[in-house]
């Protein structure tokens, strides 16, 4: 399981209603399901991952979340997940405000664009950063909204969001004391807890 | 006819006559005191009988679903390319029903059945029978073949509404319900599309209000105008574009003339047939007014217009869901413009402010409403996924 996953699943109750936006193949609310007996549903657009849903008996409904989640009702579900998928929406902002009023709690990992390699790597080259974690060019990328953990943590503040926990791993994924001491510096997945004040 | 039959094919298959006799109240309030229906199964059922799947049929369908009745047969059943061994509802692991409904013309009880109390064809006087009727008589069925739950009750457009309607009104009886191209009602629009075809078959002079298997004719010409009408609503533009235009790489491009070939290359200056796309027209419709009832298809217009089955429930389709505990599967397609997305996703909405467990995919296809019937590869795909996850679920 991917290690921002593994953190992630301690902080969602068993027989709870989760609502996974942009789930990928389903692998994560498969889990869930399996071990927490959880209801399901995801959300995803991309054709070969929703087959992959289907085949696991996750519940997939195909919507492109940058297009609204107004068929949502308020407070449906207990905690609603958005693992990866932040730095590509439209309106970041805006989702974070749906995904809180949809679900009690939410949970959110994005990449850390403050992360010492990144900020080396445009102050050496000049140029936006490309490594193994964040393979794109600048004009092919589908991460279009890159923040660090600093900025989120000044949207939360702004929206007055409380943030239940916040950790940042490195890309092996292990979350050392010193990762966390410095965690725009160091971290380079940020995981959010959150939910409203 | 086939040379022989393809080995994903459930072959040659013979329908089978239910009788029931305990009378059958509508929800019109008149009763069928007995009644047949037609019904067609392919594969076997297992020992715990739990692996049956039922198909519903949509407006001109009927129980002859996969395979052929004989070796002369120029065509298999209506949804033949999705049901058979290795197919989405593969026979080798399904028990699959499918059956004529109430009304139909082949070989249920309906219009052109004797009504005993007059010993005349019922003609007009079948009663008008709802979604709703259809799905109690299917139940009834259900019960006939020792079946407690329906791994799967699927159906497409109006057999769709009728998985719908089962979900809504016997959600013990069925672990999936499985809805392509349908929707939770009809809009203003359908009706009208309905309307017309009505009209034209009542004033065909042959119609004789409705007795015409009395006067020994059929409004063969109102049928065929009914059909040519309502296959229009079943393709999209861009079908009628790949069908008919220049060729068929062509269409699209700029030299394509938008799918209205000439049918000669020379206009007749008259009221004559000159484009390909009204010849066809003209041997779809008169195609099916060979096969098909009229009176049937005036009832099977009707069932479509009442469907509704948020009027019990002050007008909110989620409350109609509130017990549905199966889970739901929907598909729709971008072309169709008879029950577009749109209808599929207020479904899903509607499905999700009542908590149920739904899986909803948009199938990116040019065929319009006629896809569900249509190998297209995601389409194939997405459902034999799903249904072998159904298949999985029954021995775990």
């Amino acid at each position: 399981m991917r290690p921002d996953l593994e953190i992630i699943q301690h902080w969602i109750a068993s027989e709870s209603r989760v609502l996974d936006l942009g789930c990928g193949d389903g692998s994560l609310l498969q889990y869930l399901k399996q071990t927490k007996n959880v209801s399901d549903i995801g959300l995803e657009i991309d054709p070969e991952n929703i087959n992959e849903c289907l085949s696991r008996g996750v519940n997939v409904i195909e919507q492109n979340i940058d297009h609204g989640l107004a068929n949502f009702q308020s407070d449906s579900f207990d905690t609603v997940l958005l693992t990866q998928t932040l730095q590509a929406l439209s309106n970041p902002d805006l989702l974070i405000d749906e995904m809180l009023r949809i679900g009690k709690n939410g949970i959110v990992t994005f990449p850390n664009f403050g992360n010492w390699k990144s900020r080396l790597y445009l102050l050496s080259r000049g140029r936006m950063p490309v490594s193994k974690f964040m393979p794109y060019q600048w004009y092919n990328t589908p991460n279009i909204h890159f923040c660090t953990v600093r900025d989120f943590d000044n949207l939360c503040l702004e929206k007055n969001i409380k943030v239940l926990t916040r950790t940042v791993v490195d890309n092996s994924h292990k979350g050392a004391w010193y990762i966390n001491a410095w965690p725009n510096w160091l971290g380079e997945i940020a995981i959010y807890h959150l939910t409203r004040n | 006819m086939p040379a022989i039959i393809p080995p994903d094919s459930v072959g040659l298959v013979q329908p089978e006559l239910h009788h029931f006799d305990e009378p059958l109240t509508l929800r019109s309030g008149k009763v069928l005191p007995a009644y047949d229906l037609m019904v067609e199964t392919y594969g076997e059922l297992n020992e715990d009988k739990n692996n049956g799947i039922l198909i519903c049929h949509a407006l001109s369908g009927d129980h002859h679903a996969a395979g052929y009745n004989s070796m002369e047969d120029s065509k298999p059943g209506w949804w033949n390319e999705c049901i058979g061994p290795g197919k989405p509802i593969d026979t080798d692991l399904f028990y699959v029903v499918s059956i004529n409904n109430l009304g139909g013309c082949g070989g249920s009880t309906g219009p052109c059945s004797t009504n005993p109390e007059t010993g005349k064809y019922f003609g007009p006087d079948f009663p008008i029978v709802t979604v709703r009727d259809w799905v109690k008589s299917q139940r009834r069925l259900t019960d006939r073949l020792g079946i407690d739950k329906w791994a799967a009750v699927i159906g497409g457009s109006l057999g769709g509404m009728q998985v719908l309607r089962w979900a809504i009104s016997y959600p013990e009886r069925l672990n999936h319900a499985i809805a392509i191209a349908s929707a939770p009602k009809l809009s203003a629009q359908n009706i009208a599309f309905n309307e017309v075809a009505r009209q034209s078959i009542t004033s065909d002079p042959n119609f004789h209000a409705g007795r015409y298997l009395e006067h020994n004719t059929s409004p063969k010409k109102g049928l065929t105008l009914a059909r040519m009408v309502g296959h229009i609503t079943y393709l999209s533009e861009s079908a009628f574009r790949s069908k008919f235009g220049k060729e068929a790489e062509e269409a699209g491009t700029e030299s394509s003339n938008f799918g209205r070939d000439l049918r000669t290359g020379e206009l007749s200056f008259g009221f004559n047939i000159d484009f390909q796309v009204e010849s066809y027209l003209h041997f779809q419709g008169e195609r099916f007014s060979e096969n098909f009832d009229a009176n049937t298809y005036m009832l099977m217009t009707k069932a479509l217009d009442y469907f509704d089955p948020s009027v019990d429930y002050e007008g909110d389709l989620s409350k109609a869901f509130a017990h549905s505990d199966c889970k739901f599967f929907l598909m729709s397609f971008t072309s169709d413009w008879r029950f577009p997305p749109e209808r599929s996703r207020e479904l899903v909405e509607n499905l999700l402010r009542t908590n149920r467990e739904v899986s909803y995919i948009e199938i990116e296809a040019d065929q319009g409403h006629d896809a569900f019937l249509l190998p297209i590869p995601r389409y194939i795909d997405a459902f034999r996924n799903y249904l072998k996850k159904v298949h999985e679920e029954l021995s775990a």
